[in-house]
């Protein structure tokens, strides 16, 4: 099993009412009356050291993604994260997981793959190619990008990356959204043919069916745990046995938020309030933005307002009343002692079949000090116990092929790696 | 008698429903971004002319896909072509309310043939960055009433507000948003400006005074843009004045067509 830790990068300072005098956290929270740039130079500089420091105590993977005029996450170019941390860990066999650039707001979509194709290169073939929808709100409202045409610039985006990465030719693009007359990019990337993909999704029928065509991983992202995972992934599950694709748990991730104490008090007390800021702030977002009418084909939209709508309102209304106990409860957040946090995580991860995990250890306004212990706390007490789970039955195919022995144990990390040309150094903390 | 008429049009590839009603001569009735809510006006001029009132691409019953077989402005203008042809039409007087009067001006502006009389309500297809126009597609419920009437308790917010508890309302709203606003997202300046020269049609600029969509001053710029035009103002109308006030602005489209 690999598991990765992933990173928001949020405004970690909002102001204690922000969600009774602010609209929303994404689109429009007016930057110059929230946000200090100093203190978010910090934030960017704090985060990368977090991602690091997991690295360096034995993660598998470490994982930044894209958004936009969002105080919840905003790394508007995932790419300055993730070469700076190619650079950081080079000579090691971490992964470098680009959860990752959104495709239908990159244009030209080469842009991707060219910036993925640099990244693969400077950190010696180790970084995993996230290819994200993107969101309404920063397609949408952000890019401006039509609701209605969003999801065919991403299908043509993804078929233009893979063919510039692979095509023997120089090639001209003539499609819908994006015209080229001579594509022939340098670099292309080290790992062929190309880094594997992985397509992050929050639960509709046309991703599963793009990632099981296409032989991608399917990640479910969303910040409600695996209780409400489950359904979604059950689903995944079964299509990809209609499809006949065998049940390789690598095809799956899954994103859950985890914060590791000492014992299951001290829990509480490390990290509630910024469970509470995460949910009351971080996910403040006005309705009409997420999606934007037109952004849902009409059968995703029927579906929503008649069968998933009322069961998510229902379970939004309540969150406000929650205490830290319902949060565990639920399983949205899973918190306590390395014990606790083992024995649920493992739960979790059998229960919903996946093998390429990603775990949130920054969470909210969780400072420095407080996300290294986390990070510390579950790499040393928490990761080893997963080492050896769907090992020996099941390939990784989605997973850089030189990363895929335990940490350590890869060539790469041990100078093994000729190619690559950096030192072999150790990544600063 | 009113029918409803569905007709095969570019190619084969829309079919949308047309309901009409009436007798005399033809006007056609584009509705704006929250689809065919505008039943009432409708009936009222159907009772001077004989009313084509077709549905937007894409918001006809069971031809939901139609909204992919046209790109941009240029698809639909040329669309309204095919679709006048279908239902015989040489010139007819055309009305167009908010995102329907966009559409009316740039069909009315690239073949100026094919309109023989032009009604502009409350219109969209022009930017002043002073008064930018609202996106109303994005505007919180509990804000749209104000935004858009001027009686924020009128019976009519049914046919324009999201309610959960009213399923089909909900997913219809939704669907007509989505459709209308691809051709302009996500501003409504698709360079109409630099066409409205060629309208021939005589126009009729209605404006609402408390339109908080459109400013009522972007009836001047239309009425300065386009030849034969002239702008008449409906005191405290709204920006879906269609709906709150249809016997007004029905009295003076017939007025302007006799």
């Amino acid at each position: 099993m690999k598991i990765s830790m992933f990173h928001l990068m949020p405004y970690r300072d909002l102001p204690a009412d922000f969600e009774q005098r602010y609209n929303s956290v994404w689109v429009d929270p007016p930057y110059w009356e929230l946000a200090d740039s100093n203190k978010v130079g910090q934030y960017y500089n704090w985060t990368l050291d977090e991602l690091i420091h997991a690295a360096n105590n034995g993660i598998d993977g470490i994982c930044v993604n894209e958004h936009h005029q969002n105080a919840y996450g905003f790394m508007p170019n995932p790419d300055l994260m993730g070469s700076i941390l190619a650079r950081a860990t080079n000579g090691t066999d971490v992964a470098i997981v680009q959860m990752g650039s959104t495709l239908p707001t990159s244009n030209p979509p080469i842009r991707v793959a060219e910036e993925y194709s640099m990244i693969d290169c400077i950190s010696g073939g180790r970084m995993v190619a996230g290819m994200p929808l993107g969101t309404s709100q920063d397609v949408n409202l952000c890019y401006g990008i039509s609701p209605i045409e969003q999801r065919e610039r991403y299908y043509e985006a993804h078929d233009l990356i893979i063919k510039a990465w692979t095509a023997k030719e120089i090639f001209p693009w003539n499609g819908k959204y994006f015209k080229l007359p001579m594509v022939n990019i340098w670099p292309r990337p080290i790992q062929k043919p190309h880094p594997p993909i992985w397509i992050p999704g929050s639960g509709s029928l046309s991703t599963w069916d793009f990632s099981a065509r296409n032989d991608h991983c399917y990640c479910f992202l969303s910040y409600w745990g695996n209780n409400f995972g489950k359904r979604v992934m059950d689903g995944w599950w079964d299509f990809v046995a209609k499809g006949n694709h065998d049940p390789n748990p690598y095809r799956a991730g899954f994103l859950q938020l985890v914060a590791v104490s000492e014992t299951d008090a001290s829990a509480e007390k490390d990290y509630y309030q910024h469970i509470r800021y995460f949910y009351d702030k971080c996910l403040h977002i006005q309705p009409e933005y997420f999606p934007v009418a037109g952004n849902q084909d009409y059968k995703s939209l029927v579906n929503s307002v008649t069968k998933l709508n009322p069961q998510m309102f229902d379970l939004m209304g309540k969150i406000p009343t929650w205490k830290y106990k319902d949060f565990i409860d639920n399983q949205f957040v899973i918190a306590g002692s390395p014990k606790t946090v083992t024995q649920q995580l493992m739960e979790a991860v059998k229960k919903l079949r996946v093998g390429n995990l990603m775990v949130l250890l920054h969470i909210g306004s969780m400072p420095h000090e407080l996300t290294m212990k986390n990070v510390e706390l579950f790499c040393k007490e928490v990761l080893p116990n997963f080492r050896d789970v769907w090992d020996g039955e099941w390939e990784n195919k989605w997973w850089p092929e030189k990363l895929r022995g335990a940490r350590g144990t890869n060539a790469i990390a041990n100078g093994g790696n000729g190619k690559s040309g950096g030192k072999s150094r150790p990544a600063h903390a | 008698m009113a029918t409803e008429k569905s007709i095969s049009v570019w190619g084969d590839r829309v079919h949308p429903k047309v309901k009409i009603s009436g007798t005399g001569s033809p006007v056609v009735y584009l509705h704006g971004g929250y689809g065919p809510t505008d039943t009432e006006l409708v009936e009222e001029l159907a009772k001077h002319h004989t009313v084509y009132a077709p549905e937007h691409p894409g918001l006809s019953a069971g031809d939901e896909d139609a909204i992919k077989a046209l790109d941009d402005f240029w698809d639909l203008v040329l669309y309204y072509y095919d679709l006048f042809d279908k239902l015989g039409l040489k010139s007819p007087a055309v009305v167009g309310h908010s995102f329907g009067a966009m559409v009316a001006a740039e069909v009315a502006a690239t073949d100026p043939t094919r309109v023989s009389k032009l009604v502009l309500i409350n219109a969209l297809g022009l930017w002043r960055d002073a008064y930018p126009v609202a996106n109303y597609v994005i505007t919180a419920q509990t804000k749209l009433p104000e935004l858009l009437f001027r009686d924020p308790h009128h019976p009519a917010l049914k046919r324009i507000v999201l309610n959960p508890e009213d399923q089909q309302g909900f997913i219809r709203i939704t669907w007509s948003l989505g459709c209308t606003s691809k051709f302009y997202w996500p501003i409504p300046d698709k360079g109409l400006k630099k066409r409205l020269h060629r309208i021939t049609a005589p126009t009729l600029i209605l404006w609402g005074k408390e339109d908080k969509v459109v400013a009522p001053i972007y009836a001047e710029d239309f009425r300065k843009a386009i030849h034969d035009a002239k702008v008449e103002m409906i005191a405290s109308g709204a920006h879906m004045m269609t709906l709150e006030d249809p016997g007004k602005v029905a009295a003076a489209v017939t007025k302007f067509l006799k």
